[in-house]
């Protein structure tokens, strides 16, 4: 019996370490450890031994059949993990193929550049105002200090509804109806579409957009317009951004200025789309004109205040490098879905 | 306003300032300096020469071979084909290498076997106008003066080594629509002295008043009318560096009456007119109204006719110029004009320009007149017209002026208050110093009572802020410091509206629909296009009564339009498939003289791989993820838009807030649409108001949800609403969902009737329900819809 467990023995190790596979190694169980097995027969006739051979045959079963475990467990582990290796090996994909996407739509150009502007202000404590487009002439010219027959009203070639009632052809509008509901402090801006009577060409449209600013208070001063205003452009354009106030006119601001930032083309140097120039004229602003204030029924001598107007597709423009406005209402497609 | 930089040397001193250091600084002191242009740019390497001998040239019967000095050692050999070259004159030489407009280069060359170094030029090859000389040149070559230099440059010649400055004068500084204006902010921002020259000449011994009467007869539009009278006029061309300062300013010579008063207006910023006498019946002149339909013929020789808001200038018949615009054809200048009466005179504003704009004439006299001259200038630009009659040799001033008053302003007195202007710009500039900058901008300053009087070419100086500007500009926009907002602090949010505006963009975008961007006004015949009924109150919109064409003359009342236009250019672009979005605006009419609501509005738009319940899907998606509750889509069959059996009204808590659906076939056509197209109108206002703001969380059942199965057989027409009304409310509150799996309508169902099948599910909070409820409530679904249905189980 002891040369038949050391037959055994030898011939599982031999079988074990011939196995490839899951099944060879689940027969060599069967053939040895199954009911019907080599070794559990040989357990089962211990029975018919001696009182002295019993404990030392069944000691070397024992032995056998515990390293037969053992040893199957480790080949299936290394079996398991050879297949694994090769399934694997043949689930190799093409990474480089295109990715399966919900196919999402995207917010308009312009809807972009103006959250990013809204964000900026927001951060900064304004609130946002919105009002109409067709406007009282009152609140488009008069209240601002352009009195009917100003010649101001020619760089503003403006559609008419009727005698009193215009298309605004500015947010500027929004200054006065803020300050008539509100009192300051004020900090608001006022984004919306405009309508002036140009032609449509590559640099002109009858409907554009702007984003009006208002900041009135007690002690506000040019220093602080200046610092908002730059501080504005650099969130925008970056901090190395330069910009320059260049003095300029508006009815409804005194002292005026329009803000030119260092050209996004060329960084200052000198190139096509600033003309050479190095700077980019970016917005108009001011401080509140006294008679503004009046007119809306703030005390100029104990507030004062500044505003601004931004061009919403010149942002854009420069932003994107977009060269013709006419795209932004032409809606193609293959426009919308690069931004 | 043009500015030829030689010009300024009259007035002030910038010597050794270049252009491009002028233009910036100009620019940085308020200034705007549009460009500089050096007028003999295109020109180079031209100089004058003297033809020595002309022969005819060997091989050709109309060239010429001309020796030609042009101060070099030996002079040039150069072949000339003009008929007029001759030995002895002087003329103007393209050497080899030269430049000529039109980027034209000459280089030696053989012309018919003989070298030819260089081009002798006429006026046309140099780009220079009969105007700028004075004269219509013979055809050839340009023959110049005896007395030019051999080989300098002609550019000097001709007046081209010139700098010509373009501002852009805002509406503001009337002043600086002038030589004299523009010197002045020229030297205040140069830190250089500024001088008027003294204007003297002689007068001889006749009195003015024998020859003209003025009178004023409306005070408020002519403030001021001064006239003097000129006589023996010899008429001719004025003088070369005349010619060339108003050639360099975009004013064509004339002649020289005509050219001073032009050089007058340029330099003084006056417009001034000159009338031949002979022409003034009466020799009297009255500024009067027009009367209405009174009609003048203008110097362009087109009838104008006034209204009585118009000023015109009026002999004792008729008008002979309308004030401050243009002046008649009847009294111009002409050849043989011997005594000239010289006008030059301040009219109000407003009313200049009312009436350019009213005749349609904008002059450079009228787009002075409108921003509002001083009326201190008209007594020394007549008078400089006269200095320049006597430089000129062209006439013999009458002794004398008329100068007649109308109503004006009186001085402004402002206070002056440093401390209070540091406050305002944030700056700490000492008074001395804001004393310099406005004593050097002509403003009075009074320290002892602290107060300015600003001059009276400054009407823009009438406020504290006004006059802060000024400090500003001189002291340095950009010297001024950069400090931060301070205060109390404000809240910066969005509203509620702009929040769920933000929302439904993004949901929309979740939902592969690109936003779009369209104009608000659009053709009245959009209306047709889109089967609008001719009653609908959809047709009554807000008009524009100056729009640009009748495609863009109305503001609109539907999106649907826009949207189909933006749908159906895509498509011609071959984009295969587009969805897409507006939030815009539409314009509903109100009361006359007030303004049209603006209700804001959400346009959805989609053609290519999808149908109907794609656009829905999208509007269920929307309407989930804001939290709406009750929307009920209800079929429409009579929008004449809309394909009648493919439109539902979309209405949420039984008010209609949208309507959605495919396009009508027909609108399709007019649309030259070529897919089918679905779109759907909503009222954001209705939207935002059903949106649902407190949302709470609904415990997680623990116990299992049962689910049934099953189809039934029902009439074709029943809308599968009507079904699951009908089995919520036979299953009660246990009813958890309902799923629609299919519809199906062949072979195995009767003629008229379709199979639907429905996955329900039944659930309980507290408890696991037991089959057999399960099957009860079942039995109910199915019992109800057979009774109030006709529906059979399948």
């Amino acid at each position: 019996m002891k040369e038949q467990l050391e037959q055994i023995k030898n011939s599982v190790e031999a079988e074990l370490s011939a196995a490839e596979s899951m099944e060879t190694l689940e027969a060599i169980r069967i053939k040895y450890m199954g009911k019907k097995g080599e070794l559990t027969a040989v357990l089962k006739g211990m029975g018919k031994l001696s009182k002295e051979e019993r404990p030392v045959i069944g000691a070397l079963a024992n032995e056998i059949r515990q390293n037969l475990e053992k040893e199957i467990e480790e080949k299936k582990a290394v079996i398991l993990a050879a297949e694994e290796e090769k399934k694997l090996s043949e689930e190799v994909i093409d990474i480089t193929m295109p990715g399966k996407r919900t196919k999402e739509g995207k917010l308009h150009p312009l809807t972009q550049v103006m959250n990013q502007l809204k964000d900026i202000f927001l951060g900064m404590g304004f609130s946002i105002a919105e009002g109409p487009e067709v406007e009282y002439d009152y609140y488009n010219f008069e209240a601002l200090n352009i009195p009917k027959d100003h010649p101001a009203r020619d760089t503003q070639d403006t559609f008419y509804i009727e005698d009193n009632i215009v298309l605004r052809t500015q947010t500027s509008p929004m200054q006065v109806r803020v300050m008539e509901k509100q009192k300051p402090p004020i900090r608001v801006i006022a984004p919306g579409k405009v309508f002036r009577s140009d032609t449509v060409d590559a640099t002109h449209s009858p409907v554009f957009h702007q984003i009006e600013g208002l900041v009135v208070d007690k002690g506000v001063t040019m220093a602080d317009l200046k610092g908002t205003l730059e501080m504005f452009v650099k969130s925008l354009y970056g901090k190395s951004t330069q910009v320059r106030f260049r003095p300029h006119h508006f009815p409804f601001t005194e002292p005026s200025a329009e803000m030119d930032i260092s050209c996004f083309n060329c960084g200052g140097k000198g190139c096509s789309m600033c003309k050479g120039e190095g700077w980019v004229e970016i917005l108009g602003c001011g401080m509140v004109h006294p008679k503004v204030l009046e007119n809306c029924g703030i005390d100029p001598e104990e507030y004062s205040g500044f505003a601004f107007g931004i061009g919403l597709e010149r942002v854009a423009m420069g932003k994107y490098d977009i060269n013709d406005l006419r795209l932004f209402f032409e809606n193609d497609l293959r426009f919308l879905k690069q931004f | 306003m043009k500015l030829p930089m030689s010009w300024l040397s009259d007035f002030t001193d910038i010597t050794g300032v270049t252009p491009k250091e002028y233009a910036d600084r100009m620019t940085m002191t308020g200034s705007k300096v549009e460009g500089v242009e050096n007028l003999g740019a295109d020109i180079d390497k031209v100089v004058v020469g003297k033809v020595l001998s002309c022969e005819d040239h060997p091989d050709s019967d109309h060239l010429h071979v001309c020796m030609v000095d042009v101060g070099e050692s030996e002079p040039l050999q150069i072949v000339c084909g003009a008929p007029n070259v001759a030995a002895g004159q002087k003329v103007p030489v393209a050497l080899h290498g030269s430049t000529l407009p039109g980027g034209i280069k000459i280089k030696k060359s053989k012309m018919r076997g003989v070298v030819s170094n260089g081009m002798i030029c006429s006026h046309e090859e140099m780009g220079i106008e009969p105007s700028r000389l004075g004269y219509e040149p013979e055809y050839g070559i340009l023959v110049l003066p005896e007395d030019a230099e051999i080989g300098s440059d002609v550019k000097k010649l001709f007046g081209l080594d010139e700098n010509v400055v373009e501002f852009e004068i805002t509406s503001n500084r009337p002043d600086c629509f002038s030589i004299i204006g523009l010197a002045r902010e020229t030297a205040v921002s140069f830190d250089k002295p500024f001088a008027i020259p003294e204007i003297s000449f002689n007068e001889n011994d006749e009195d003015v008043n024998d020859y003209v009467k003025v009178e004023i007869e409306d005070k408020d539009k002519c403030k001021r009318y001064c006239a003097r009278v000129v006589k023996n006029v010899k008429i001719g061309p004025s003088p070369k560096w005349m010619r060339e300062r108003l050639e360099a300013c975009g004013v064509r010579a004339i002649n020289n009456i005509v050219d001073i008063t032009n050089y007058v207006l340029l330099e003084y910023g006056q417009p001034m007119h000159a009338f031949d006498i002979r022409d003034i019946a009466g020799r009297s002149i009255t500024v009067r109204r027009a009367a209405d339909g009174e009609v003048i013929k203008t110097l362009d020789d087109q009838d104008r006719t006034l209204v009585n808001d118009d000023l015109v200038i009026s002999d004792a018949e008729k008008a002979v110029a309308i004030a401050g615009v243009m002046g008649g054809f009847n009294s111009e200048i002409k050849d043989d004009t011997e005594t000239v009466v010289f006008e030059s005179a301040t009219f109000n504003g407003s009313s200049v320009r009312r009436t350019a704009q009213r005749v349609g004439l904008r002059t450079e006299a009228s787009s002075r007149y409108e921003k509002g001259l001083d009326y201190h200038n008209t007594v020394p630009a007549i008078e400089r017209a006269c200095q320049l009659v006597e430089m000129l040799g062209c006439g013999e001033v009458v002794s004398g002026i008329i100068d007649k008053m109308g109503n004006v302003e009186g001085e402004i007195k402002l206070a002056f208050r440093p401390e209070k202007i540091n406050e305002f710009l944030g700056t700490n500039v000492s008074t001395d110093e804001m004393v310099k900058i406005l004593t050097s901008l002509e403003v009075k300053v009074d320290m002892d009572t602290m107060t300015l009087v600003p001059p009276s070419f400054r009407p823009d100086l009438a406020a504290e802020a006004d006059i802060a500007e000024e400090i500003a500009r001189f002291y340095g926009y950009d010297i001024i410091p950069t400090t931060l907002l301070r205060g109390e602090t404000t809240m910066g949010a969005k509203t509620p509206e702009q929040k769920t505006q933000d929302e439904i963009s993004e949901i929309l975008n979740s939902q592969g629909m690109y936003e779009i961007y369209t104009y608000a006004f659009q053709s009245p015949a959009m209306m047709d296009k889109l089967n609008i009924p001719a009653d609908s109150p959809l047709r009554d919109q807000v008009r524009i009564s100056n729009p640009l064409g009748e495609d863009t003359s109305v503001m609109r009342t539907t999106m649907a339009g826009s949207m189909l236009e933006v749908l159906a250019r895509n498509y011609n672009y071959r984009n295969k498939e587009c969805k897409m979005f507006e939030i815009g605006k539409r314009y509903i009419k109100t009361e006359k003289g007030s303004l049209p609501d603006e209700p804001a509005t959400l346009m959805l738009g989609m053609y290519g791989n999808v149908d109907f319940y794609d656009l829905k899907g999208v509007c269920e998606e929307m309407f989930e993820r804001l939290h709406i509750e009750n929307v009920e889509y209800e079929a429409v069959n009579d929008d004449p838009t809309y394909h009648p059996g493919r439109c539902a009204a979309v209405k949420v808590n039984n008010k209609v807030i949208g309507v959605m659906g495919e396009v009508h076939p027909s609108v399709m056509r007019n649309f030259d649409m070529g897919a089918r197209t679905y779109m759907g109108e909503f009222d954001f206002d209705s939207i935002f108001r059903a949106t649902g703001m407190n949302v709470k969380y609904t415990p997680l059942t623990k116990f299992p949800a049962v689910t049934r199965d099953f189809s039934i057989v029902i009439d074709k027409m029943t809308p599968v609403a009507s079904i699951e009304k009908v089995m919520k409310k036979a299953a009660g509150k246990l009813l958890s969902s309902i799923a629609l799996s299919d519809v199906y309508t062949g072979s195995q169902i009767p003629d008229g009737k379709k199979s639907v099948m429905y996955k329900v599910e039944f659930k309980a909070p507290d408890r696991s329900l037991t089959g057999e409820e399960a099957d009860n409530l079942h039995k109910k679904i199915v019992k109800a819809l057979g009774s109030e249905l006709n529906a059979e189980l399948r």
